[in-house]
């Protein structure tokens, strides 16, 4: 069995029912036993399709029409639902809360073994072997809800390895979780792979955190367009998707191009000199930081649920024009920092004043002109049945002229058309949609909790561009993320939480550079130097000629 | 003496507590006599005291307690206000209200006499040791396990059960969630108006949850089967049938007054039937159970001594000593001595069962708080 490929398409297009061209069309693609195969691509271009025709829940559960014929490990998809595919396929999906079945730790892991018909005393054998693998013994008895998203995660990748798959399809399993939550989710994967010899098919939006660890990457560019597989330099040399360790390797020229931050800085030592001569001595970042018109008044806030405290004695000062990162591990309080900036939680103790008024104590139509939030799920934010509708509505709420916010929105994702439905849009469009709609109550402060979750690069980007135009407008800008590269790039300021109290605050550059896990790639390989991003790079270097 | 492997400390199969509680139910069923049933509620809580977890179940039994007394409270309440003019000392004279005449037959109000009282005392008290006896079974039986003890032909039903009891936290999530989207637009999140904008959102999130939830189950292998379509529809009808000829059955047995040929031979036959569709249905089903609640010795036991309980009662009124179960309104009530014992057998489960460990869920620790980090998905 050894030469037959572990997943095999041949000439497989897909196309969704109501859509007029196909996500996936003529696709080719073997991938052999005991490899990990990074799927990468810009947003909409057909990763999930992809990955879900693997076990067949394309077309057998979602719909539409697959042609040509996908294989795996020797079966066809066509007379294999995914339950029978379930013995050698395990697929994780991006939310393990979603698809949980039981409640309890140990009962999840034998889920799937009780569906399949194994014998009792091999569940509880393997039962055993997986908490093992997992680390995650001392927790067999606790409830999934009580454990942290990456221990669920965990738990959702042993429950489908506890039945023996010989093939692991992951759909961006750490995209919401923290940096150290993702790198325990990785580090597990990484020694599965080279353990028990495991096929994985895992499609990733942030590159920088798992390409070193692929053996080969499937590029897929979109539109039908074929497939570019190959190693992962050699794809992404010139991907439109690429990590800022293989942005810098192709500034800097390198060959081979780095795909870790080891990798790049044996090779980044002329680089480092050159960035050092340009940069010249630095003063402390704190010294430069200009002086913000207050806006926002955090004092001694504290906010409980029944008895947890989720935020105690938290301090915080934000200007108009200041962009502000909040980061932390999940749990740690960013949301429910933004939830009291925006009136939706009563503080316990201690006063949250926006421009001068406590958010808690606005009316909803009065709240719109102080503070907008774009939640987790932009989604929550729209209920029209066409964008256009949305802008209209939202003009409406917030009293602001007509067209108002369709104007934003053509500023911030142009060409949308506004008879398309919300639910249609890509994940950055609907991003765009929720933001106009906040913004068209002009806030003097704009919050975000985790944006980038299913954005690209060149989303990630755009976004960027928006939030600094916004700043320079004179807007306070506070988001809440796990994404180190998007703090690096945008944040005047990071705030770190850890238990509902602040642990540290300070210029971004201050505060990434003194932590390993926080900091980005680009100052991980330059440092001493402290540069964060690949643009700043590439400005210094013009700089110096 | 060697300890015996069932009897170290383990959680009693859920199904072993259900008959024991059933057992009690059905003795406290044909019993008004309040010296029986108030033994009836010693033994349930002395059981329950003894053997029950930590878990949030456990507290079910107080919960219960207290719904009986509002069941005992209502009742008299009741039968002083509508209840049948009875013969005997007057305690109260309320003023009668007269209806029109189409409403003859209700009475509203007038003499309430000792004797009524104290009949809707008793047969308050019947129904509050009714709903205790179920509350010590909820109090006992882990509710999940329950329904994983289901036969296999049940399988589906029971993963329903337990999927919706997961889904109404999420639900509750959702609304949160939605209620909070709509002040950030400057819409109002409460009031009627409030309530219509809400709905939509949170029934489409809702069915979205479920379809990823299905989407999570299918891949993992559930509803793997290997029969035809044959087995599958003997086995509907035959359990059909089985649990109608149940139900019948009970209702024969429980109510006095039916033929005697509508209680025991039909319940008899139902469950015969019942059990063959379980059979031929189960065979369908391929799956299997992770570490399943052995039934063995200490469970065969404690059923027992529910059964011997309610049997003792059933043959006492069915043999002509119904005056002692179902005692005259005046004058203390006697104790049937022999409905008695069985109902004390019922108190051997406090020794006979394996004591409780803690293997029930533990409580999250502090410092990883499920309320901040179900907001940080709300938020």
């Amino acid at each position: 069995m050894s030469d037959i490929p572990a997943i095999r398409f041949e000439d497989v297009s897909v196309r969704y029912p109501g859509s007029d061209h196909p996500v996936l069309s003529h696709v080719q693609l073997d991938v052999p036993e005991g490899e990990l195969c990074l799927v990468v691509g810009r947003t909409g271009s057909g990763k999930s399709t992809l990955l879900k025709a693997v076990n067949g829940l394309v077309p057998h559960f979602t719909g539409g029409l697959l042609s040509g014929r996908v294989t795996v490990a020797g079966r066809d998809t066509r007379n294999h639902p995914p339950r029978d595919l379930a013995d050698v396929v395990g697929y994780v999906g991006q939310d393990p809360l979603a698809t949980f079945v039981t409640d309890v730790v140990e009962e999840e892991l034998a889920y799937g073994m009780e569906s399949q018909g194994l014998a009792g005393d091999v569940m509880r054998r393997r039962v055993e072997e997986v908490l093992d693998v997992l680390g995650m013994a001392a927790v067999r008895n606790r409830p999934l809800v009580s454990l942290s998203a990456g221990q669920q995660q965990r738990v959702a990748i042993g429950s489908v390895l506890a039945a023996h798959p010989r093939i692991l399809v992951l759909d961006e399993p750490t995209s919401a979780l923290d940096p150290s939550a993702a790198e325990e989710v990785l580090a597990l994967l990484q020694r599965l792979v080279h353990d028990l010899g495991l096929t994985v098919l895992m499609a990733e939006h942030r590159l920088e955190r798992v390409v070193q660890y692929a053996d080969r990457v499937v590029l897929l560019p979109g539109n039908g367009r074929p497939l570019v597989v190959g190693e992962p330099r050699v794809v992404l040399a010139d991907a439109p998707v690429a990590p800022p360790v293989i942005e810098l390797g192709r500034l800097a020229g390198w060959s081979p191009l780095p795909l870790s931050v080891r990798d790049a800085r044996r090779q980044a030592g002329e680089l480092r000199e050159q960035v050092a001569q340009a940069l010249g001595p630095q003063p402390p970042a704190a010294a430069l930081r200009p002086a913000y018109d207050p806006l926002v008044a955090v004092r001694g806030l504290v906010v409980r649920y029944g008895a947890t405290v989720a935020l105690r004695a938290v301090d915080l000062a934000v200007g108009r024009g200041e962009v502000v990162a909040l980061m932390g591990r999940n749990g740690a309080g960013k949301s429910t920092l933004l939830a009291a900036l925006v009136g939706m939680t009563r503080p316990a103790a201690g006063s949250v004043a926006v421009d001068g008024a406590a958010p808690h104590e606005l009316k909803p139509r009065d709240l719109v002109r102080h503070v907008g939030l774009v939640p987790q799920e932009p989604g929550d934010l729209l209920y029209a049945d066409t964008v256009g509708d949305e802008c209209r509505q939202a003009d409406h709420d917030a009293d602001a002229p007509a067209g108002t916010a369709g104007d934003l929105l053509d500023r911030l994702a142009p060409g949308i058309h506004p008879d398309i439905h919300p639910r249609d849009l890509s994940e950055g469009q609907r991003l765009s949609l929720a933001l106009a709609v906040v913004l068209a109550g002009r806030p003097p402060l704009v919050l975000l909790d985790e944006p980038t979750r299913g954005l690209d690069y060149t989303g990630k980007a755009a976004l960027v561009r928006t939030l600094r135009d916004l700043a320079a407008a004179g807007h306070a800008v506070v988001l809440a993320t796990h994404d180190v590269e998007l703090a690096a790039a945008l944040a005047d300021r990071t705030v770190v939480l850890a238990g509902g109290e602040v642990v540290s605050d300070g210029p971004t550059r201050d505060v990434v550079m003194s932590s390993p896990a926080f900091a980005p790639q680009v100052a991980k390989i330059l440092a001493p130097a402290s540069v964060l991003t690949v643009d700043e790079v590439a400005r210094l270097l013009q700089e110096a000629g | 003496m060697t300890t015996r492997p069932w009897q170290l400390p383990r959680s009693l199969h859920p199904g072993a507590w259900w008959l024991w509680a059933i057992g009690l139910a059905t003795a406290a069923s044909r019993t008004t006599n309040p010296l029986l049933l108030l033994l009836i509620l010693a033994v349930t809580g002395y059981v329950v005291v003894s053997r029950r977890t930590d878990a949030p179940w456990a507290r079910a039994y107080g919960f219960y307690l207290r719904m009986g007394l509002v069941v005992i409270a209502i009742r008299v309440v009741f039968a002083t206000l509508f209840g049948a003019p009875m013969p005997g000392q007057v305690l109260v004279q309320l003023p009668e209200v007269q209806l029109p005449e189409w409403a003859a037959g209700v009475r509203l109000g007038g003499d309430v006499t000792a004797p009524a009282l104290v009949m809707a005392v008793y047969a308050g008290l019947q129904l509050a040791t009714m709903l205790t006896c179920v509350g010590a079974a909820n109090a006992l039986a882990n509710p999940k396990r329950l329904l994983q003890s289901l036969p296999g032909a049940l399988y589906e039903v029971g993963v329903a059960v337990v999927v919706a009891l997961s889904f109404s936290p999420q639900l509750v999530e959702a609304v949160t969630r939605v209620r909070a989207a709509r002040r950030l637009r400057g819409r109002p999140d409460r009031g009627l108006k409030g309530l219509r904008g809400v709905a939509m959102p949170v029934l489409e999130s809702a069915l979205e949850r479920s379809v990823e939830l299905a989407a999570a189950m299918d891949a993992r292998g559930f509803g793997r089967t290997s029969g035809q379509r044959s087995t599958r529809r003997s086995s509907g009808l035959l359990t059909s049938a089985g649990l109608l000829g149940v139900c019948v059955g009970v209702y024969g047995l429980l109510d006095a007054s039916s033929p005697p040929l509508l209680g025991a031979p039909l319940l008899g036959v139902g469950i015969v039937l019942a059990v063959a569709g379980l059979a031929v249905g189960g065979r369908r089903a391929t799956r299997t159970r992770y570490r399943p609640d052995p039934w063995v010795g200490p469970e065969w036991l404690v059923a027992g001594c529910g059964f011997v309980a309610a049997a003792t009662v059933l043959t006492v009124a069915s043999s002509g000593g119904a005056d002692a179960l179902v005692p005259a309104a005046t004058g203390a009530p006697p104790l049937p001595v022999l409905p008695a014992l069985g109902v004390l057998v019922a108190i051997l489960p406090a020794w006979l069962a394996p004591t409780t460990t803690r293997r029930a869920p533990a409580t999250a620790s502090p410092e990883q708080a499920p309320a901040a980090t179900r907001f940080e998905e709300v938020a």
